[in-house]
């Protein structure tokens, strides 16, 4: 194996004035008379001056700072780190898509708009809903759209009083925060203690102000919510919507439709379940789609088809949309790559991705079991995720999930999800995904298996890891307190104190 | 077809493992009355070569015509190194930098970002990017109305020379917490917004005024006499800003006595091809007292056990994974990837590339300006200074000579009819340094034509 890459300068301290990408600079032009003086730049902006081998030497050792899918198993539960097929990247930036512009022509975009238009109809089929939009920028801004839509509804029929949103308690933070953006007020409900929720908690929180209820199914606790009939019931009963958080789609893609359970209006994480690159943050995409009751609601542009050309569907063609919630038309190229992986599964390959998921995920939850690990939910079938907690061996060996989590950086595998959901004290929270094979979770199984008996034997081993990172653990509380959220060029003279600690 | 590598011998075992007899008896808690039928309209699966064959079949029918057309989205050359190192895996294939021991590329890339950004801006903090522009200007309001205590109206002004998307965007976004946006109206002549538009405001409680420069129709706003203005009554000022154009206008952070309390917009130009509108990013920066203010991830320096230098994400309790109904926003995933391409950009380019692309680009519209101009029945549209865009009036109506463009290969603007009618038939316009001399020639040439044939018909 090579030299690992330990640590990388910050990029200015590479810049050398007058140093620069002079192949990449345009003609020099005169200088533009025609705008004042009082509104030009007095001083350049602190941008690097470095050479291209510079910034590509650069960002590519910065690169390999990273764990990645394509590096390491990545089993962080609710986020679906599942492969990126290379062929959804690659056709998606075939140089035609990437130069079209958003306001170019219908004439000038039947190809990408034919892909955007059976890209609707397959979330369409996959879900069970009668419309879909794909404006939606991410999973929250796809929540916004769809708890917006609801109350749109209800404004729509007079009935303003419906103004709560439910959300059970085990919930992405997401969802409240959701909620609050839309003008609503949010009321939690309890799970039971088999993770289901508690339909008597649930007759007590509806009435006339009931907008809706917010639910991910299986949900946040990695078990399938089984009385989902009843609660899609009691909430229409008050004359509340369904709404379905789509993080948790892989679990039952291609065995059960969130339409036929009920829900009204979803949304759906194609940076997950449609395999679209998670990008270290973005972006993703949030695509929503709806029961008929909702479709005049939803946010446009949506593309249309009139006899065989398509075109964009906007405020003319659906007067009491929601409206335009971001510039253009969303994340257009993450669009083509969700349906380039849709097109490569087909119905076939849609069909393995639930089974294939969820007996990943029972597999490890079993073999974690009989190597002593405490399940949260023991009586419960694991969806896609399940979750173990490690409050006992907090308790009695002082070794938290926190210190697992780290130690499992240095036997090479990305953490699990930590401390989410809060229901559930010291858990992890493990998704690992159709794409990985049995060889691979063994190799984890082992690794807790290690950390564990390490914990036993040597607890300050685990509590001080990781110990081949780049960095060990990072003083957080420093970082809010002094914050340092941008480089600043240090006076002549001094050194970095932190930068000369450097090992050789 | 799913990317599953699990032989029927591994499938054997886990099943065993488990205890169970078959894959199926894991959905045995799933009332059967709710399972999948069919996917029937689900196409069969096709493998890799035949969906090469096909997006390449579809690319070509879209074509690549010469296109004028900015309005938000700016066709830049993008050095090659931008892209072929973002694709990479390591920055591709990674998620939010939760772990930051096993993410100090994305983390240290993502501090970079952000000290670009606050310097463009001539702000102190920047996050570590949004959805879009359009959503940034949202995001911008609803801060604003939290971070200004002098008001409680949470009215906002905008001009309409605002982005047209970008007004619709913040009054779907924000106008669900009750923000009230008004509008105020610009000088037909120039194009602009003039500062005695906004006297009958005065002794009103406002909470922002947003600002964008230079303004839809690429004319420049008098900003320092609209930032001085809103300061002066406490009203909040947002700037919307194109990034390229900062290399030679003056930054959000230096107009009027004081600057700006928001600087947002659309960091598209910097290294992020047009691909129909997405994705691309949206930054936002602002002053060191609003810091707690600001929604979405921001990366923070600190230090490690060992007293060595790292990075990781910082002031997490704004967010809503751990405010939850009471974060600033509801933003989780945001663009880092489309981040990770401007980093580069902006590496590459270094202030002095930069600078030569907003001089380029500023140079090529004005040579279109001139050369459409000169064809019968075309003219400007005002008279104050613009920036790499430019409004054009025909003597008659935009869309059958757009039409008759793109005959010739060219897409020639944006028809300004649908939110500018008070404006009669008028073309925005665009030129960046991709266009070539040639190029506007042919758009001129074709122009010549189209409003011949128009006149003739």
């Amino acid at each position: 194996m090579g030299h690992q890459v330990m640590n990388e300068k910050v990029i200015f301290e590479y810049s050398q004035p007058g140093r620069g990408a002079t192949d990449q600079w345009p003609q020099a032009v005169p200088e533009a008379t025609d705008v004042p003086a009082a509104l030009r730049r007095r001083s350049a902006p602190m941008l690097p001056e470095v050479s291209e081998l510079e910034a590509v030497r650069h960002f590519t050792r910065l690169s390999q700072l990273n764990f990645s899918i394509d590096t390491h198993f990545y089993p962080l539960g609710s986020c679906t780190m599942k492969y990126n097929p290379k062929a959804c990247n690659q056709y998606a930036m075939l140089p035609e898509f990437l130069a079209r512009h958003p306001l170019g022509p219908e004439s000038h975009g039947q190809g990408f708009l034919a892909c955007m238009y059976e890209l609707q109809e397959m979330l369409k089929e996959v879900t069970g809903m009668q419309g879909v939009s794909l404006t939606p920028m991410a999973g929250a801004h796809g929540e916004f759209a769809g708890v917006a839509m609801i109350r749109a509804y209800h404004r729509a029929r007079g009935d303003l009083a419906r103004n709560e949103i439910i959300v059970p308690e085990a919930a992405h933070g997401t969802n409240p925060a959701t909620a609050t953006m839309c003008g609503c007020v949010v009321r939690e409900i309890a799970v039971g203690e088999d993770g289901d929720v508690d339909l008597e908690a649930l007759q007590a929180a509806v009435g006339p102000k009931t907008a809706g209820i917010m639910l991910t199914n299986p949900s946040t606790l990695g078990v399938f919510e089984r009385r989902i009939e009843d609660v899609a019931r009691i909430v229409h009963a008050a004359g509340g919507l369904l709404y379905y958080d789509g993080a948790n789609l892989n679990a039952i893609l291609g065995k059960v439709r969130p339409g036929d359970m009920g829900f009204d209006v979803i949304h759906m994480n194609l940076h997950k379940t449609f395999s679209t690159p998670h990008g270290g943050g973005g972006p993703g995409a949030g695509a929503v789609g709806v029961s008929a009751r909702l479709m005049p609601f939803l946010p446009i542009p949506i593309v249309g088809k009139d006899g065989e050309r398509y075109r964009w569907l906007s405020e003319a063609d659906l007067p009491q949309s929601i409206g335009r919630l971001s510039a253009f038309m969303g994340n257009a190229g993450v669009l083509l790559r969700a349906y380039i992986y849709m097109r490569l599964l087909g119905r076939e390959g849609m069909a393995q991705v639930g089974e294939f998921a969820t007996l990943n995920a029972n597999y490890m939850l079993a073999r974690l079991r009989t190597a002593g690990f405490e399940a949260a939910y023991p009586q419960r079938r694991a969806s896609h995720e399940f979750i173990i907690t490690l409050k006992r061996q907090a308790r009695e060996l002082n070794v938290t999930a926190m210190d697992f989590a780290k130690r499992l950086l240095d036997h090479g595998f990305h953490a699990p999800t930590t401390y989410f959901p809060l229901l559930v004290p010291e858990c992890l929270l493990i998704e690992p995904t159709e794409t990985e094979s049995k060889d691979v979770l063994d190799a984890f199984i082992e690794a807790l298996v290690h950390i564990q008996r390490e914990a036993e034997e040597e607890p300050e081993h685990v509590r001080a890891a990781p110990h081949t990172m780049p960095v060990r653990r990072l003083d957080d509380v420093r970082a809010a307190k002094q914050l340092d959220l941008t480089w600043k060029p240090k006076p002549p003279g001094s050194t970095d104190p932190s930068l000369a600690e450097l090992p050789a | 077809m799913a990317f599953i590598p699990h032989t029927e011998r591994d499938v054997a075992q886990m099943l065993a493992a488990i205890g169970v007899s078959s894959i199926e008896q894991l959905f045995e808690e799933i009332p059967a009355n709710l399972r999948i039928k069919s996917l029937a309209g689900v196409p069969t699966a096709l493998n890799e070569m035949e969906i090469g064959r096909l997006m390449s079949a579809r690319a070509k029918a879209d074509g690549r015509p010469l296109c004028f057309i900015g309005a938000g989205a700016y066709e830049h050359h993008i050095p090659s190194a931008v892209w072929a190192i973002t694709t990479r895996g390591e920055f591709y294939s990674a998620y939010t930098p939760y772990q930051a021991e096993a993410s100090q590329g994305t983390l240290q890339l993502l501090y970079e970002y952000q000290s670009m950004i606050a310097s463009l801006t001539g702000m102190q903090v920047s996050n570590a990017s949004l959805y879009d522009g359009a959503s940034a200007v949202a995001e911008a309001c609803l801060m604003a109305v939290r971070a200004n205590r002098k008001s409680k109206s949470q009215r906002i002004l905008v001009p309409t020379t605002v982005h047209p998307h970008y007004r619709k965007v913040a009054a779907a976004t924000a106008g669900n917490q009750g923000l009230r946006f008004e509008e105020v109206p610009y000088c037909t002549a120039e194009g602009r917004t003039i500062v005695e538009a906004l006297g009958k405001y005065d002794g009103q409680d406002i909470s922002a005024l947003v600002i964008q420069q230079p303004n839809f129709f690429g004319v420049l706003e008098d900003v320092d006499a609209l930032t001085d203005w809103a300061r002066a009554r406490h009203i909040f000022v947002i700037a919307v800003v194109n990034p390229t154009s900062l290399a030679m206008l003056k930054p959000p952070g230096e107009w009027g006595a004081n600057g700006v309390d928001i600087a947002v917009g659309d960091g598209q130009p910097l290294g992020v091809p047009l691909s129909s509108g997405g994705p691309y990013f949206g930054f936002i920066a602002t002053r060191m007292e609003h810091v707690r203010q600001l929604p979405g991830r921001i990366v923070g320096r600190t230090v490690d056990l060992s007293g060595r230098s790292g990075f990781t994400l910082t002031l997490q309790a704004r967010e809503q994974h751990i405010r939850r109904a009471k974060a600033t926003s509801n933003i989780c995933t945001n663009q880092g990837l489309l981040v990770t391409a401007a980093t580069i950009y902006m590496s590459i380019m270094g202030p002095q590339g930069l600078e030569r692309v907003a001089a380029a680009s500023h140079a090529r519209t004005r040579e279109l300006v001139t050369a459409l101009s000169r064809v019968k029945g075309v003219r400007t549209a005002f008279t104050s200074p613009c920036f790499h865009e430019a409004v054009l009036l025909f003597d008659r109506p935009i869309a059958p000579v757009l039409k008759s463009l793109e005959g010739h290969g060219v897409l020639g603007g944006l028809n300004l009819a649908e939110h500018y009618p008070e404006l009669g038939p008028a073309l925005l316009v665009c030129a960046t340094e991709t266009k070539t001399a040639e190029d506007i020639d042919a758009y001129a040439r074709a122009l010549t034509e189209a409003m011949k044939a128009a006149r003739a018909a």
